[in-house]
């Protein structure tokens, strides 16, 4: 209730409407959801996590365990919202969780009878069987029954924002301490204070930030807090950002971050009435409101004139036996049995320095056997705890815990004193063996009002001090904290980067169906009207082998590598010869990784006798120029080479199929295009619409193949002019999955799907691209190992299955037999002749060639003949057109 | 997140950069002269030690430069 006394946080002159659980209640601008809550004579909030007991308000502050709620709607709607940290604000809506079906008649509380049966260890002990069980029966059944609050299932409409900042000290904390500290270090530069709190009066020379969270202490002094921006405000009058992630770079820390009380423990500890001593004085004192009439007070005095001032009995007793009530509590037992009746217990169980922050980086702690509380070793000079979160707290004397049903150690987990008592007794005496065999410390409270009762009674079980157990790890964060502050601008179209091609507009007006390649946006097929997918796909395919397709290839890796050593520099990264290649000439290689597999393959072209321009994967671009530029700064420094990634600087289309010449022949001029004169596998500058363009012989389809490669600024007009004569040759453009079928019917790999870093050159069919005859070259000396000489090693094979099998499918040699052979790493539904066809790695697969084998997959078997890799044009009849 | 002092650039933030191992492994000069097992020793194995480890850096998002610094494996403490 509200009484006269106290409220230094509330503006009693005004009042605000809030529901909880559909219930109009009524608070101050000022209150938190829990004191308006208290003042409205609602102590019951939730139900808890595993017992479904009823549980109210125990602590004022980001420590609290049990008042656990949902504030917020629909999309807008945050589950697990601690009621003590949430500001109150006009038309806020709160529900609470894990109660069904209402707060005070709930099912689950059955399981709360039921509580003898489960004990410490129950989830290892109770839900034994198949793992299939576990996924379908039990995990649903304890995800519903010690559920947290729903997620929403909409996108989260707030913004959020991301900030960095850098300072020579940080404050973290805003109360006496911590403000001491602050005015201290401003003669030493630039200081921060982060509170959680708001209204706090300015200091000078001190930058503020207020309902900020420090959640984690990382390497060299990287803070990252919250700040909450918008949360306190009505949803509609909500500007900016909800929160703002700040990673702050500090050169000092001073951790001002008080400290915890702690709870006594005894049974019934967590009635709804009974809470901190603390948290009621700071009820009283910031928001005007006592929690109760006639209060039991126990472990400390402090406060109690308080109470009595504003109208309250209070009664101090030495030990509670037991607390009495059901959803309030209505009694309780003193250490001499004698039954006193009240509406409120106030624990005082000791302290607890709030040490989290300082042991994120590796801080140690201490246990002081006076102060009977965890403090810590100061040994970073960066670090420095000040004021209560360094051990100057209250010299309580805390009651000892009372045994008993339902004495809880961790209130949000649900672990009792017999829990910690069972687990010891069955060996788990190591505090990280106690604390996950019990979970105990393992909500998302991180332990802070647990964690010192539950080391002090492994301690007094073994014998010993809590100092001589030790204590678990603190980790970030600090309290939980939203994905949405997390990611920030990072979601959406913002979580990478798009890249599109100089052509892509045009693509998009012809209805191109676009797919992800790496970071790139390319036409996958451009279906016709009512055409699927796999139509289309065959109808690009078709064209490309009967008249002339097209390409946008632009998005292949482009390395320029220049210098007097540019050909020795080839001869040593890739495992083929380069040295005698000429000007105009270019050629196939394969690149391999110093493990001898294979790293990347592709054709380069010599432009000039110190001058090659290198093609690789799309997706493999970025690393084999990396790949490339440490081995020529790290082993072959003395190399006069330089490497230049030119992927965005060129666009490339690729016009392929029997009439690619007669196309080309119309609009390029400056070039013979006879075979004698331009044959497969050279190159020969060109001039198209009035640009100049580099033309390849390079064929990724089987079919002739010419590659125009021309600086992406004028690649639409080069792209419009090959389109403009195409009708009258058939030109049908053609994307990614024709590419795939055109290039497998031939046998052709591709980096990532026929390979995946266990594959070596000579199990893609791909030794003659490999010259041992050269001194040396990165990967050569593995391809000796033992290892890579074995007969059974996976090699690449063609497969005609009896009908469509998924990449990725298993290879046995019977429908039932489980050893697996291989797998299928390329698979398309019609090859030019209509029947499907697949690629697979297959142990000792050349030997195994007209052999019979079975993809497994899901509950399938389907038969499979292999084939030799290459279905189409073994002969290489086509490549002239 | 660590601070790492590119010798070009000075200190910047470890989102420039790309871990590449442990250094001071020159590859060696004729590995066809190596046995089999001296070469697996040279591809695969590494010390992962509780101390001084000299370590490769790329400062990818920086200069593009390899460089090799000593960094204390148990407090991130870096030197020469």
């Amino acid at each position: 209730m509200r009484v006269a006394q106290g409220g230094a946080r509330i503006d009693r002159g005004r009042t605000i409407a809030f529901t909880f659980d559909g219930r109009r209640l009524q608070g101050h601008p000022g209150d938190t959801l829990a004191s308006a809550l208290l003042a409205n004579g609602v102590h019951l909030v939730g139900r808890s996590f595993k017992y479904h007991r009823p549980r109210g308000i125990l602590t004022a502050g980001a420590e609290e365990p049990n008042a656990l709620l949902t504030v917020g709607e629909g999309a807008l709607a945050e589950p697990n919202a601690r009621a003590t940290v949430v500001e109150l604000y006009d038309g806020l809506v709160a529900r609470s969780q894990n109660a069904w079906p209402s707060l005070r008649h709930d099912f689950g509380a059955l399981l709360g009878a039921a509580g003898p049966l489960l004990p410490a260890g129950f989830y290892y002990k109770t839900f034994l069987g198949s793992a299939r069980t576990w996924t379908r029966v039990f995990e649903p059944v304890i995800r519903r029954m010690a559920g947290l609050g729903p997620a929403p299932t909409a996108p989260d409409p707030e913004g959020y924002d991301k900030v960095h900042a850098h300072t020579e000290t940080l404050v973290i904390g805003g109360g006496a301490a911590g403000r001491e500290a602050a005015l201290a270090a401003v003669s030493a530069g630039r200081v921060m204070l982060i509170d959680e709190q708001p209204g706090h009066a300015p200091l000078a020379g001190v930058r503020m930030l207020e309902r900020t969270t420090a959640l984690g202490i990382y390497d060299d002094n990287l803070i990252m807090a919250v700040e909450r921006v918008g949360d306190h405000l009505p949803p509609g009058e909500r500007k900016g950002p909800r929160q703002r992630l700040w990673q702050v770079r500090a050169r000092r820390i001073v951790l001002a971050t008080g400290a915890h009380q702690q709870p006594c423990v005894f049974p019934g500890n967590d009635v709804p009435g009974v809470m901190l001593a603390s948290a009621a004085l700071v009820y009283l004192e910031d928001y005007g409101v006592l929690a109760g009439q006639r209060i039991v007070m126990v472990g400390s005095a402090d406060g109690a004139e308080a109470l009595r001032e504003a109208g309250a009995q209070v009664t101090l007793v030495g030990e509670v036996r037991a607390a009495h009530g059901g959803h309030h509590v209505s009694a309780i037992t003193d250490g001499g049995g004698q039954r006193i009746a009240c509406d409120t217990v106030l624990m005082a169980g000791g302290w607890q320095p709030a040490v989290h922050l300082h042991s994120h980086l590796g801080g140690k702690l201490r246990f002081d056997d006076e102060r009977r509380c965890f403090v810590p070793l100061e040994a970073n000079p960066a670090i420095r705890s000040v004021g209560a979160a360094a051990g100057d707290i209250p010299r309580d004397k805390p009651p000892a815990a009372v045994a008993g049903r339902k004495a809880f150690i961790d209130f949000q987990n649900d672990v009792t004193l017999a829990d910690i008592d069972l687990a010891t007794r069955e060996g788990f005496v190591s505090v990280e063996h106690l604390k996950r065999y019990t979970t105990t410390g393992m909500a998302t409270d991180q332990g802070k009002l647990s964690n010192l009762n539950a080391l002090t009674r492994l301690a007094h079980n073994l014998g010993g001090s809590p100092g001589t157990v030790g204590t678990t790890t603190f980790r970030p964060p600090y309290t939980p904290v939203t994905f949405g502050a997390l990611a920030a601008h990072d979601r959406g179209d913002f979580i990478d980067p798009t890249r599109v091609t100089p052509l892509h507009d045009w693509h998009v007006a012809a209805g191109a169906t676009f797919e992800n390649v790496g970071q790139w946006k390319r036409p996958r097929f451009y279906p016709q009207p009512g055409e699927s997918m796999d139509e289309a796909v065959v109808r690009e395919c078709r064209a490309v082998r009967t008249d002339v397709g097209l390409l946008d290839a632009s998005t292949l890796g482009k390395i320029d590598v220049r210098g007097p050593d540019a050909a020795a520099f080839l001869e040593l990264v890739y495992a083929n010869r380069w040295a005698k290649l000429a000007p105009g000439k270019c050629r196939y290689g394969v690149m391999l990784g110093e493990d001898g597999m294979v790293l990347d393959d592709g054709v380069s072209a010599r432009i000039g006798e110190q001058h090659f321009l290198t093609f690789t994967t799309t997706g493999n671009a970025a690393r084999v120029f990396d790949h490339m530029e440490d081995y020529l700064q790290t082993e072959w420094p003395h190399l006069r080479v330089w490497l230049e990634s030119v992927t965005e600087q060129w666009a490339a289309m690729v016009v392929t199929g029997p009439r690619a010449r007669d196309l080309l022949g119309t609009i390029a001029s400056d070039v013979d295009f006879s075979p004698g004169a331009f044959p497969h596998l050279a190159w020969r500058d060109a001039v198209i619409a009035g640009h100049p363009v580099r033309l390849f012989r390079i064929s990724f389809t089987g079919e002739l193949s010419i590659e125009v490669h021309v600086d992406a600024r004028f690649a639409s007009a080069v792209w419009d002019a090959i389109v403009a004569v195409g009708a009258a040759f058939k030109l049908c453009p053609y994307g990614t999955e024709a590419m795939h079928v055109l290039r497998a019917e031939k046998g052709y790999i591709i980096i990532g799907q026929e390979t995946d870093g266990t594959v070596a050159a000579d199990d893609l069919g791909l030794g003659w691209a490999v010259a041992m005859t050269k001194p040396d070259f990165i990967g050569k000396r593995s391809l000796t190992r033992s290892d890579m000489l074995r007969a059974d090693r996976r090699q690449l094979v063609g497969l005609f299955p009896a009908e469509w099998i998924p990449e990725g499918a298993q290879l046995t040699t019977a429908a039932g037999d489980t050893a697996m052979l291989g797998h299928v790493t390329s698979s398309y539904p019609h090859g030019h002749d209509g029947r499907p066809f697949a690629l697979a790695l297959v142990a000792g697969g050349r030997r195994r060639i007209g052999q019979t084998l079975f993809a497994r997959f899901a509950d399938s078997a389907v038969r499979c003949t292999i084939s030799d890799p290459v279905f189409y044009d073994p002969e290489g009849a086509r490549l002239d057109g | 997140m660590l601070i790492i002092p590119c010798p070009h650039c000075g200190p910047r933030d470890q989102i420039e950069f790309r871990a590449g191992g442990e250094g001071d492994r020159a590859r060696p000069a004729e590995p066809d002269s190596l046995s089999d097992s001296q070469w697996a020793e040279h591809l695969f194995m590494r010390r992962n030690i509780r101390g001084p480890l000299r370590e490769r850096w790329l400062h990818a998002a920086g200069c593009g430069k390899w460089f090799t610094l000593t960094r204390d494996t148990r407090d991130h403490r870096w030197s020469e």
